[in-house]
């Protein structure tokens, strides 16, 4: 049975994770992720969820445990931010190459130094390579939605990878927002049990984790790139069925008064909301303004963005990273080399806002949209402008 | 040395679950210890390997050399990949998903995996007190990248890290004591042994199997590479290593001390150092201060070991 | 025999690419390492198998007539058998071309 209930986004991530009954829990405390793992800790000290909860010494053996759980069979879900994911960083790497659909919540945060724990994106580009499939999340509903269907995404047999699901550190994890929660038996027929194919059982003994010399690394990294890009299709289905069941929709770029738009303004995260009463009040004083919101960040979904975009002007797309040294922001950058062979495109300029929590107002985003146009319009050299910095 | 009365093939199983074929150096006295621990425990047994020589010389893509379920992911994290495989077990048979009874875990990993940078995932699997055995295979450096000093080292060993020169005498530092380490933890079992003595190795393989709760088994393996020793005497050097003293076999059942063999008296240390290479640039003097602080140690193991025996007694009583 | 490193292609490897051939090492002759190899005076074997439990590769076993006798297709030529005979069946020479 459905219900609708103001509860604090962590918590309401932790309940979805209950919803999916996984097996394993392994994690370690960091701001701003603690209230999810607590709350979890809590529902396994009550009975409430049946599973082993593992409080391990370490991010790096968080993600290790998870990979020993995975292997054997078990469902699986992790939690962490920031120093966190930067601490299990080679482990990310493994998880993916090696197949295991772990589940890991990202209460996304700044790097250090200096030390910061409030948001940014840093964390989350900092795994852009690792071969995980990541979903960004920008309100607590999305955050519970996409969690229940990260493991179905992941456990998926064409899939079969592990699946983040990002939401903003305090800006979101930290909030009450009102969620409507599914009921468990919609959410059983929505997830089947995890059967993954090859585990580690003695009555059929496999090898997991085996060295590759130079003559099969290459076929090894192919068949994974194959195969994320190929994870597309069972994403958008299991988008699909879900909206079906659950009356919601997401995909992977989804738009706000973008078709037609001269002006679009791409963000991910919690900012997106506050971006959208910017393109409202600008709309409402005649611009032709939209907005894109950037829902999956790997598979990076280069056909989605191309239909939403190539029709612009100007793409205006707000990073919470700086690729320092490199092109400025690094969803930029990305988005960048998805139009630069189309005949046409949209002039893109990338803007880096809202650093290690920095706050982004509706007035932000309104000069960062007119400054965006000057630039589209040869008002700077730069490759790229740091919003707000006090000079 | 043990009683050679022996016959092998009523006492020991013939099936390998480590199938030749690895790629193992010649007399390599560790693929030898991890084949007598994996054929003491039978196929009901999911193996997780740490990086390392014993990784790579067993699991070239696309073969291998496991006739058990085996994991390797990386280098320090073995024990908190086992202690994610036990839970997920535990959690599995708990919510009656299919799966054999009584499966065990096997952990291992070399001494550099074990007490340098695997250290921490090893003490929180340790403090957690997961139901799995870990076995350290220490052949007393990194070997697999070339023969560099680790922690396990002992005092004076060159290696190409810890070289002997006009300014050096080998490895500076004493061989961290990773047994008592493991003791430190009050786990059930913490035992040492060595493939020089293999129906000991076996016997505490499968004690340390069957025992709930973190198990830690501490063997020594030599390596006649690294070590720059003679390959066809590589089971000579591990019982050296044991009558000298410089490696005492030993277990620690709940805390309880015992010795594994009644040494009569330790024979000197010149025997073991002689036969091996990387200790040919020893003075005599530095001989001499090895074999002191190999007495000392021995002799504090053997108070222990009188304790516990005291304890025993008096339980018996 | 499975395929070899140089013949797969991407879509022969399985997920993750998991090895489901337990011990299918055994394809590879570490033998032609060797550059000595064990030779027998089977009279004096007692049959007690210590060499086979001693041996690094685990490929010594019971020929025909239950003497212990080194596969010679991964018997690198160590010697710890040798060493490891108490009744000294086993005598190490040099391999020859």
């Amino acid at each position: 049975m459905t219900t609708r209930i103001g509860v604090e986004v962590s918590i309401a991530v932790a309940d979805a994770v209950k919803l999916a009954n996984p097996d394993v829990v392994a994690a370690y405390p960091i701001t701003p992720q603690t209230h999810i793992v607590e709350h979890l800790a809590e529902l396994v000290a009550n009975g409430e969820l049946d599973a082993e909860y593992i409080p391990v010494e370490s991010e790096h053996s968080a993600m290790s445990a998870c990979l020993g759980s995975a292997a054997a069979g078990a469902r699986t879900f992790t939690a962490t931010s920031s120093q966190g994911l930067a601490l299990m960083n080679e482990v990310v790497y493994v998880a993916s190459s090696m197949r295991l659909p772990i589940i890991m919540s990202v209460a996304n945060r700044a790097l250090s130094s200096p030390l910061s724990i409030w948001c940014d994106h840093s964390d989350m580009m900092s795994v852009r390579d690792t071969g995980w499939i990541q979903i960004i999340t920008e309100n607590g509903q999305q955050a519970v939605d996409n969690t229940i269907c990260a493991f179905r995404i992941g456990e998926d047999r064409r899939v079969l990878l592990p699946v983040m699901v990002h939401l903003d550190g305090f800006n979101l994890t930290h909030v009450i927002e009102p969620i409507i929660f599914p009921g468990q038996e919609e959410v059983d027929r929505f997830l089947p049990p995890n059967n993954y194919p090859l585990p580690l059982n003695p009555d059929r003994p496999v090898a997991m984790g085996d060295f590759a010399p130079p003559a099969i690394f290459t076929e090894a990294k192919w068949a994974q790139e194959v195969n994320i890009r190929n994870s597309m299709k069972p994403i958008l289905e299991v988008w699909d069925e879900f909206n079906r069941i659950f009356g919601r929709q997401y995909a992977p770029v989804e738009k706000y008064h973008s078709d037609g738009a001269r002006v679009i303004l791409m963000t991910m995260g919690s900012v997106s909301e506050t971006a959208s009463v910017a393109v409202d009040e600008l709309r409402g004083a005649g611009q032709e303004v939209g907005q894109v919101r950037l829902r999956l960040w790997r598979p990076f979904p280069f056909d989605a963005l191309r239909r939403a975009v190539s029709g612009a002007d100007v793409l205006i797309v707000m990073d919470r990273a700086i690729s320092l040294g490199g092109p400025g922001g690094p969803v930029a950058s990305e988005v960048k080399a998805a139009l630069y062979n189309l005949p046409e495109k949209p002039r893109v300029v990338s803007f880096v806002a809202g650093l290690g929590g920095r706050d982004i107002t509706v007035t932000d985003f309104k000069n960062i949209i007119k400054r965006g146009v000057e630039i589209a319009a040869g008002g700077s050299p730069n490759e790229y402008e740091i919003y707000g910095v006090r000079e | 040395m043990e009683k050679y009365a022996v016959y092998v093939p009523r006492l020991v199983k013939k099936k390998d679950n480590f199938a030749p074929g690895h790629r193992a150096c010649i007399g390599c006295g560790e693929a030898l210890a991890v084949r007598m621990a994996f054929k003491a425990v039978g196929n009901n047994v999911i193996a997780v390997s740490a990086t390392g020589c014993m990784e790579i010389v067993a699991s070239q893509l696309p073969f291998t050399s496991w006739h058990l379920p085996w994991i390797h992911t990386l280098f320090e994290n073995t024990a908190a990949v086992a202690s994610g495989i036990e839970a997920g077990y535990k959690a599995m048979k708990r919510k009656g998903v299919p799966l054999p009874d009584n499966t065990k875990v096997i952990a291992y990993g070399g001494d550099g995996a074990t007490s340098d940078i695997g250290l921490q995932a090893l003490s929180g699997a340790m403090e957690r007190g997961h139901d799995f055995t870990y076995i350290c295979f220490d052949n007393e450096a990194y070997m697999n990248t070339g023969i560099q000093r680790s922690s396990a080292t002992p005092f004076g060993a060159a290696t190409t890290t810890s070289p002997a020169g006009k300014k050096s005498t080998g490895q500076f530092s004493w061989k961290k004591n990773m047994p008592a380490i493991a003791v430190a933890h009050d786990i059930p079992y913490v035992a040492t042994a060595t493939h020089g003595y293999p129906f000991d190795l076996m016997e505490k393989v499968r004690k340390a199997v069957a025992t709930p709760g973190l198990s830690y088994v501490h063997v020594l393996s030599v390596c006649p590479t690294g070590w720059r020793s003679a390959t066809d005497t590589v089971n000579r050097q591990a019982r050296l290593a044991v009558q000298t003293g410089m490696f005492p076999l030993y277990e620690v059942e709940n805390g309880v001390y015992k010795m594994s063999l009644d040494l009569p008296g330790l024979r000197p240390v010149k025997d073991y150092l002689k036969m091996q290479g990387r200790f040919r640039h020893l003075s005599d003097e530095l001989i001499a201060q090895i074999q002191a602080r190999v007495e000392l140690e021995y002799n504090k193991i053997l108070e222990k070991a009188k304790d516990g025996s005291k304890r025993a007694k008096s339980k018996g009583r | 025999m499975a395929k070899s490193e140089h013949e797969l292609t991407w879509k022969d490897l399985e997920i993750g690419c998991i090895v489901t051939d337990p011990g299918s090492a055994r394809q590879y002759e570490s033998g032609t390492w060797r550059s000595q190899r064990p030779t027998y005076d089977f009279k004096k074997c007692i049959k007690c198998g210590l060499c086979a439990l001693n041996c690094p590769e685990g490929c010594i076993g019971p020929n025909k007539e239950g003497h212990f006798e080194a596969d010679m297709f991964y018997c690198k030529g160590c010697g710890v058998c040798s060493r490891e005979c108490p009744t000294r069946v086993i005598t190490m020479a040099e391999e020859e071309e």
